[in-house]
């Protein structure tokens, strides 16, 4: 294993963690608020489609974006009118919405297949930082804007949970509705406002691949990332922190996947980010009660102001 | 109801006006009238309890003060101002403060989030630190100790109900609503509580103490006010009101204090539990080595505040939870980590806690629900199909036998009233008289009738021979109806003393952690 081998491992591994990244911030703060949203898939694949059609026929990956933003943002809201408005199950709500992403994506997608995005978000170099042996080419070099944005991103979200009184209220909501309820805290509004930010972080990270990380759109092209991203929720720990190890971890595994072609068989390879989540999974339903504990305490559960 | 004005403790001050008064307030909900016309006031420097039974309709008044509930007529006044609070927000700004009987509070936060969560006035960036100065100063002019960088899961109840105290001052409550604040406490915390109450009466606010105790709301309170069935009674000064006055505003007749209470000799042993560990939901460890035995004809109480490795202790030995460590015998046989329907068979039976979530299937009926325990058996089951006649004859003679209240034994167990629910699980525990009576809080949130029935019950077995264990958080029921008394405080018995020489001071004593080993 040669030195260029691991950096572009490394460097690749970044590029590929940031939609999960992305997603991974968003839905932290939609569970934070006691929502579970298993549409991170759907709404992914959304932005992804809505991103190339808007930066295809603008001519900037800028508008994209935006629209990648704006569509999750409204898939989001619908899955909180279901679940925070009609509390209708979160579950159920979450898959139907991956459903229906993913079909709606592939249907209108159909025409835009295979044809390369005409202007790609580019790559950037960061200045200085970049001429540092190893460090430089591994993190500094051909990298997107929205790699570092996702990280810087990262550290506000974490600030705003922990150490603001925004973050209080959406912990608090999320821990214990009523209590919240009881204080004047706007239960409904807490809850819509997080899951609209989830919906609008997942459509980023779709609207990367399609705009920035291949550049063109393919039918189920976020391929299964939806998933990581509720499981990479879980292995952070609701903490916006972790979530950047565990993107950029769960990156490296799918470029492996990719690199290792060679050697295993290439379906044994695909499965192990998924294998892998599944692990997660059960690690954490096992492994203790340590980390179920982390885990919101109304997560999942919608909130009826206490009636007779 | 103001005529009993100028009574009662020297601090107050009577000819000032209410603080806030709910006037003619009704409020209806689907079957029940929860509230009917009451009308209801506070003062500055005043206590005014209000008491009566569970379901008298107290906590639906104080929620409507609080804004959680809109009333369906009638109306409230602040300061003698008309207003209407359509939300705990709009309560928070007219000055009223709640402490809930669950406490509405954020367990894995620290004190200090907990008072900064909604707060007006916090600091947008680290807003526990500011909140925790303040936290302090109230603390020490009230006598609330507590420390605002604990994490509130860490705090006993008495602690939390500080936390939620402070949280109302920190909100600038002039009235303070305090729902069965005594519920969690042990006497010495009360006592404690009672200290509090009268420093802010001396500092101007005005209490509504609710409760069902009598003792304690004629040591605490100025005003007394009475609820029966969703109606004032009446109101009356402390200082000329005892307790059989109070028994018979709140019940409607004459209320019998004693028990008769047969003298018993108690034989074998029915239970005989040798240091056992038990862990609770969380996985942390509940119930560590504990050991007692419990006899054939005697009843067995615990004492305890809850959350003490009560619940984890009876379900581990209704065969609900793992025994981790330690051995359970039960009539001298070794049933540790046995199936429920194992001990059942051999004359267990366990009236649980949540009566609703574990004693019935909410949905079935009447008589489904009676025979559960032995619906797989002859002469309910034949041949695997079930033989409505039997099921029928039991059900009505038992329906008869404990006067329970039901249209008819096909209603769905759910739609009877928590007392008659209670009286069915006995009815079918109970039948076919077992070795072992497992009751877990078996009269709380009943009626005065419906609990001095079932204490008679519960009597009966021991009577009958059977060995009964009671776990009741209601010292004054412990007392009353064991023979010995263990007290449990963080997953250990810290004392077994016999009843009849028990006395409170000593089980608070226990239950607040102090070791002693007797009897």
């Amino acid at each position: 294993m040669d030195l260029g081998w691991l950096v572009s491992t490394v460097s690749r591994a970044l590029a590929f963690g940031v939609p999960l990244l992305w997603g991974t911030l968003g839905e932290i703060y939609a569970e934070r608020s006691g929502v579970v949203n298993l549409g991170v898939e759907g709404m992914m694949i959304l932005g992804a489609y809505a991103g190339f059609a808007v930066a295809q026929t603008l001519g900037h990956p800028g508008w994209g974006l935006l629209a990648a933003a704006a569509v999750g943002v409204v898939a989001a809201v619908w899955h909180a009118f279901l679940t925070v408005t009609l509390r209708a199950n979160q579950y159920v709500s979450g898959l139907a919405l991956t459903l229906f992403g993913l079909g709606l994506a592939g249907l209108l997608g159909r025409g835009w297949e295979g044809r390369p995005l005409r202007v790609p978000l580019g790559t950037i170099t960061v200045p200085s930082l970049a001429e540092i042996p190893v460090l430089g080419p591994m993190l500094f070099v051909d990298q997107t804007i929205l790699t570092y944005l996702g990280i810087l991103l990262a550290v506000v979200l974490w600030v705003v949970l922990f150490r603001t009184r925004w973050g209080i209220a959406i912990r608090s909501v999320g821990e214990s509705p009523a209590t919240a309820d009881s204080l004047g805290i706007n239960v409904t509004v807490v809850r819509y406002l997080c899951v609209a930010l989830g919906g609008l972080l997942a459509g980023v990270g779709g609207g990367y691949l399609s705009v920035a990380y291949r550049p063109s759109w393919t039918e189920g092209m976020t391929a299964g990332m939806g998933w990581i991203v509720i499981a990479l929720t879980i292995f952070a720990s609701w903490d916006p922190l972790q979530a950047i190890w565990g993107a950029f971890f769960f990156g490296a595994l799918y470029h492996l996947s990719f690199r290792l072609q060679a050697y295993v068989s290439p379906e044994l390879l695909k499965l192990m980010p998924y294998a892998f989540a599944i692990l997660v999974l059960a690690v954490s339903g096992f492994g203790g009660a340590r980390w179920r504990r982390r885990a919101p305490g109304s997560l999942g559960v919608p909130y009826v102001r206490g009636e007779r | 109801m103001r005529a009993d004005a100028g009574t009662g403790r020297p601090d107050r001050r009577p000819d000032s006006p209410p603080l806030v008064r709910l006037e003619e307030v009704t409020k209806s909900f689907p079957g029940v009238v929860a509230n009917d016309r009451v009308t209801f006031d506070v003062r500055p420097g005043e206590v005014h309890a209000l008491l009566g039974e569970n379901g008298a309709g107290k906590t639906t008044l104080v929620n409507v003060l609080y804004g959680l509930y809109r009333p369906d007529s009638g109306f409230v006044l602040v300061r003698g101002r008309r207003v209407t609070i359509r939300s705990p927000r709009e309560a928070i700004a007219l000055g009223i403060g709640m402490v809930h009987q669950h406490f509405k509070l954020v367990l894995p936060h620290t004190v200090a989030e907990n008072a900064a969560l909604g707060l007006k006035g916090t600091p947008f960036w680290a807003p526990a630190r500011g909140v925790g100065r303040r936290l302090r100063e109230l603390s020490e002019r009230y006598g609330l100790p507590v420390d605002p960088d604990r994490r509130v899961w860490e705090l006993s109840a008495g602690e939390q109900q500080r936390v939620e105290i402070l949280k109302a001052l920190l909100r600038g409550a002039e009235v303070l609503i305090l729902d069965e604040p005594t519920s969690v406490l042990t006497p010495q915390e009360t006592g404690e509580l009672f200290k509090v109450l009268s420093r802010m009466r001396e500092e101007g606010h005005g209490v509504i103490f609710i409760s069902h105790k009598l003792t304690e709301v004629l040591e605490v309170a100025d005003r007394i006010t009475v609820m029966r069935r969703g109606r004032v009674v009446g109101t009356v000064a402390a200082a000329g009101a005892d307790k059989p006055m109070l028994a018979r505003m709140m019940v409607g007749r004459e209320v019998v204090f004693r028990l008769t209470k047969r003298a018993c000799t108690p034989g074998d042993a029915a239970l005989n539990v040798e240091g056992i560990h038990v862990r609770n939901d969380r996985g942390l460890p509940a119930v560590r080595g504990v050991s007692f035995s419990v006899c054939r004809g005697e009843i067995f109480g615990i004492a305890g505040v809850a959350g003490n490795g009560q619940r984890e202790l009876v379900e581990a030995l209704a065969g609900l939870r793992r025994i981790e460590r330690g051995r359970v015998c039960i009539l001298g046989d070794d049933v540790t980590n046995r199936s429920p329907r194992l001990l059942s068979d051999i004359g267990v039976a366990h009236v649980p806690e949540e009566r609703i979530r574990m004693g019935i299937v909410p949905g079935l009926s009447v008589e489904e629900n009676l025979i559960l325990k032995r619906h797989h058996r002859p002469p309910f089951c034949r041949a695997g199909l079930l033989h409505p006649a039997s099921v029928r004859r039991f059900a009505q003679t038992a329906i008869e036998e404990h006067g329970i209240v039901t249209s008819n034994p096909k209603t769905p167990a759910k739609l009877l009233s928590g007392g008659n629910i209670q009286k069915l699980i006995l009815a079918r525990e109970l039948s076919g008289q077992p070795a072992l009576v497992l009751a877990a809080h078996p009269t709380y949130g009943l009626d005065v009738g419906a609990t001095e029935q079932i204490r008679e019950l519960l009597l009966r077995q021991r009577e009958a021979g059977a060995g009964v264990l009671l776990v009741s958080e209601d010292l004054e029921e412990v007392m009353e109806l064991a023979d010995r008394i263990a007290v449990m405080f963080r997953g250990e018995i810290t004392g077994v003393v016999s009843a009849g020489e028990a006395k409170r001071e000593e089980i608070g004593m226990m239950m607040a952690g102090e070791e002693r080993v007797r009897g």
